[in-house]
């Protein structure tokens, strides 16, 4: 392999690395937040146990979070120079940005939080939590918007050289990434939802493990979870919009459409085959379904992968199913979180299905899935522009590496990333599992 | 003033305020073990830098943000050329965040011993290499404007070596020296006792630095075309002495201050001399980096500042807050009695 598509390996690597821990921290940072709101209102001292515990398994998986978070801003430069010489002017900013405004807050208040709540009245101990978990929101705001640029660029235009700033205001607006935003930030609220309610069910179906307490954790993230899987869907499908308006390609890739046609319908099974550039197998159509899905039209016209140039198609394949596999992900885990808030209304009638239960704690994986291949239906459907339209991925990798640095370092992330991967995930099914009261098992 | 001249001076009060603040950081984990004779007190200093060490760590990232943001050729060149080295600090950063993390959430002995090595070595690692990276910047690389005609090892050189031992027996002192007001009986007692045993070390490193750095960098011509900034070096060797007079009279506070000011002048020397280049180049002039050939956008730079202006103060602010909330000294009763202490 050479220089690019190790690159390329790599970060892909390191990202989806990241977006284990990511999205979990999104989600988690707002429901602790809330029910250490709910302490501070009621004082009622379970909200504060749920709280700590919630909140212990929010900080070993916020140090993975963290420590790789600072790979990705060091590799842009490291593996990706000439892709950041030639869009810094523009791409630098929000990184600097959320560096300064976000990144500091969470950083800093997280460790109020932590080491806290013995030194600052409870309002600030509260403020704290809640600052941690806006800044994390923030940030996510902020870098989401930088992808959103790469994804559709606007406010800048092409001068000395390179892709100059022109618009600021612009780029803070782009559609697409506030889009974009709104569909990872419910998706991340979506996991934080499922994983609480996944260790929860897990206790339900121990009678012992203080019901009280689970019971009320799966009420308030079922709740939270069912908004959250919703708003997926909804911003996802606005989404869709944005991408046919602004990434034909991407679009027909993740559908597989390979005709312009009108009224086109939507076919519930088929496989692409991207080099004979037709699908060998489709059955099941829904007239006009795609048409709506990406126009909101039933005659709206879809473009087909035969409009754009070869060399400009993204992979189709990948794209195509990781795709179906989020939407079926997404429509499973709204059925789970309505089911899940109707049953945990009352207390007592969740234990009375312990299949729902044990269902539960083997979803827990599947918003994370969920959450990874959207970003590969992201980044891949955007191949093969890294900034797209403007700069292609082949042409934004550095020039000074050799494959050989590139094997070794992309070696040694595995390796150290595959090490702490484990050992966070040993950590946290272990004090998942200990449940609350569990404070001193360890130190 | 010119904009670009505004973000060379952040870029470096950012690199500044980092090693400042990471310094401490670092230095203590590093002589976690020599300060912290049993499991308890060794968990001591873990706990003086948890609640800092995340908010430390960011003025990293901040300084990485801005040189990309407001300089980008310069961040794509920097990171691309020193890629391993880059690779080696990115490794130790991320093991070490996890280490405060991880040492307390298992019991076995192996278990502590292991991450509490990680925290010992992560504290050396980072404090070398960023040393040898500032040497090899004051010295210059081997770049042409086809790109970058260096090695590895050719980082290594005698003068960026020193310039990451200095880096190392700076921030031990740092480290030691927080250690002494962050820590209380026995334990601060040993860390001052460190600290002074580090002191002869520091200033000899230190000369030595000042006087080879003439004969390899080219840093020299600016102080003589403006000799009022020997006023920074001057200030450099002054605080240092200061950590030593402030040590022997029982001020560990004040000689801590001392210290910050020695890590921020040393600093400021390094980069008085650079200006206006960000990174020069040791084989044609022409291909230097410069804050002018490689920044942003005038647009560009303009919003930057104006965010930087903004929130850099209110970071200073609530930083300092937090700074006084946690201003206690730690001791083994308080960690051992606190369920969330790491």
């Amino acid at each position: 392999m050479d220089v690019l598509a190790l690159s390329r390996l790599q970060f892909a690597v390191t990202c989806m690395f990241h977006f284990i821990f990511v999205p979990l921290t999104l989600g988690l940072s707002v429901l602790v937040a809330w029910m250490e709101t709910r302490y501070v209102r009621t004082g009622d001292e379970l909200y504060l146990k749920m709280a700590k515990f919630w909140g212990k398994l929010f900080l070993i998986n916020f140090a993975l979070g963290v420590v790789t978070g600072i790979t990705m801003e060091f590799q842009f430069g490291m593996n990706w120079a000439e892709f950041s010489k030639y869009v810094g002017d523009i791409f630098g900013a929000p990184l600097a940005i959320e560096a300064t405004v976000a990144f500091f807050l969470e950083s800093v208040f997280i460790g109020v939080w932590i080491f806290g709540w013995e030194k600052v009245s409870r309002k600030v101990h509260l403020m704290s939590i809640w600052i941690v978990a806006i800044a994390t929101n923030v940030s996510g705001l902020v870098i989401i918007l930088a992808n959103g640029w790469m994804q559709h660029p606007v406010g800048y235009v092409i001068r000395n050289g390179r892709a100059e700033m022109t618009d600021f205001l612009a780029v803070l607006t782009n559609p697409y990434g506030l889009i974009k935003f709104g569909h990872q930030i419910t998706s991340g609220y979506a996991v934080g939802a499922f994983f609480i309610m996944g260790v929860s069910a897990w206790h339900l179906l121990r009678k012992h493990d203080n019901p009280k307490f689970f019971r009320e954790s799966f009420r308030i993230a079922a709740a939270f979870g069912l908004f959250a899987t919703l708003a997926v869907a909804f911003v996802g499908d606005q989404s869709a919009l944005e991408v046919v308006k602004t990434q034909p390609a991407k679009f027909a890739a993740m559908e597989s459409v390979w005709e312009t046609q009108k009224g086109a319908p939507m076919h519930l099974f088929m496989i692409p085959d991207s080099d004979g550039g037709h699908n060998h197998f489709e059955t099941i159509a829904i007239p006009n379904m795609l048409s709506f899905l990406a126009t909101h039209s039933f005659d709206g016209e879809v473009r087909g992968l035969k409009s754009i140039p070869p060399d400009e198609r993204p992979p189709v394949l990948p794209v195509f199913i990781s795709f179906r596999t989020m939407v079926a992900i997404g429509s499973y885990l709204i059925l789970m979180a309505l089911i899940g808030f109707l049953l945990s209304r009352k207390a007592g009638v969740l234990e009375k299905y312990p299949f729902f239960l044990k269902l539960m704690v083997f979803t827990i994986p599947l918003p994370y899935l969920a959450n990874q291949l959207g970003w590969v239906v992201a980044e891949m459907g955007r191949q093969p522009w890294v900034v797209y339209g403007v700069l292609k991925t082949a042409q934004g990798v550095s020039k000074s590496i050799t494959a050989g640095q590139v094997f070794g370092s992309l070696a040694g992330f595995t390796l150290l990333y595959g090490f702490l991967g484990v050992v966070d995930i040993y950590l946290l099914v272990k004090y998942a599992k200990a449940g609350p009261g569990s404070d001193r098992a360890a130190h | 003033m010119e904009l670009q001249v505004i973000w060379f001076v952040l870029w470096a009060v950012l690199w500044a305020v980092y090693f400042m603040l990471d310094g401490f950081v670092l230095g203590a984990g590093m002589l976690q073990a020599v300060v912290g004779k049993t499991d308890a007190e060794r968990r001591v200093v873990i706990n003086t830098l948890g609640p800092v060490w995340d908010g430390n760590e960011v003025w990293l990232i901040t300084a990485g943000g801005a040189t990309f943001a407001a300089f980008p050729t310069t961040y794509a060149l920097m990171f691309s050329y020193l890629y391993t080295a880059l690779l080696l600090l990115l490794f130790s950063l991320i093991v070490r965040g996890v280490a405060f993390e991880f040492r307390g959430k298992l019991d076995g002995p192996g278990w502590k011993a292991g991450w509490d090595r990680a925290i010992q070595v992560t504290g050396f690692l980072p404090a070398l290499l960023f040393g040898v990276a500032f040497g090899n910047i004051f010295e210059g690389l081997p770049m042409t404007v086809d790109g970058y005609q260096g090695t590895f090892f050719g980082l290594l050189n005698p003068y960026a070596l020193l310039t990451g031992v200095l880096f190392v027996v700076l921030f031990l002192q740092h480290g030691a020296l927080y250690l002494s007001v962050k820590t209380a009986g026995a334990m601060a007692d040993r860390s001052a006792k460190t600290a002074n045993a580090l002191w002869p070390a520091v200033f000899f490193v230190a000369a030595g630095f000042l006087v080879y750095t003439p004969f390899a960098t080219n840093l020299l011509g600016n102080f003589l075309s403006v000799p009022a900034l020997f006023a920074a070096p001057l200030l450099a060797v002054l605080s240092l002495v200061a950590v030593r007079v402030f040590s022997a009279k029982g001020k560990p506070f004040h000689a801590f201050f001392a210290s910050c000011a020695t890590i921020l002048l040393v600093v400021g020397t390094g980069v008085i001399g650079l200006f206006p280049n960000l990174i020069p180049s040791s084989i044609d002039p022409a291909a230097s980096l410069t804050i002018y050939n490689s920044s942003s956008s005038q647009y560009t730079l303009r919003i930057m500042t104006v965010v930087a202006f903004i929130f850099v103060p209110i970071v200073i602010a609530y930083k300092i807050w937090v700074y006084r909330i946690f201003r206690e000294r730690v001791t083994v009763e308080q960690v051992t009695g606190d369920p969330s202490a790491y």
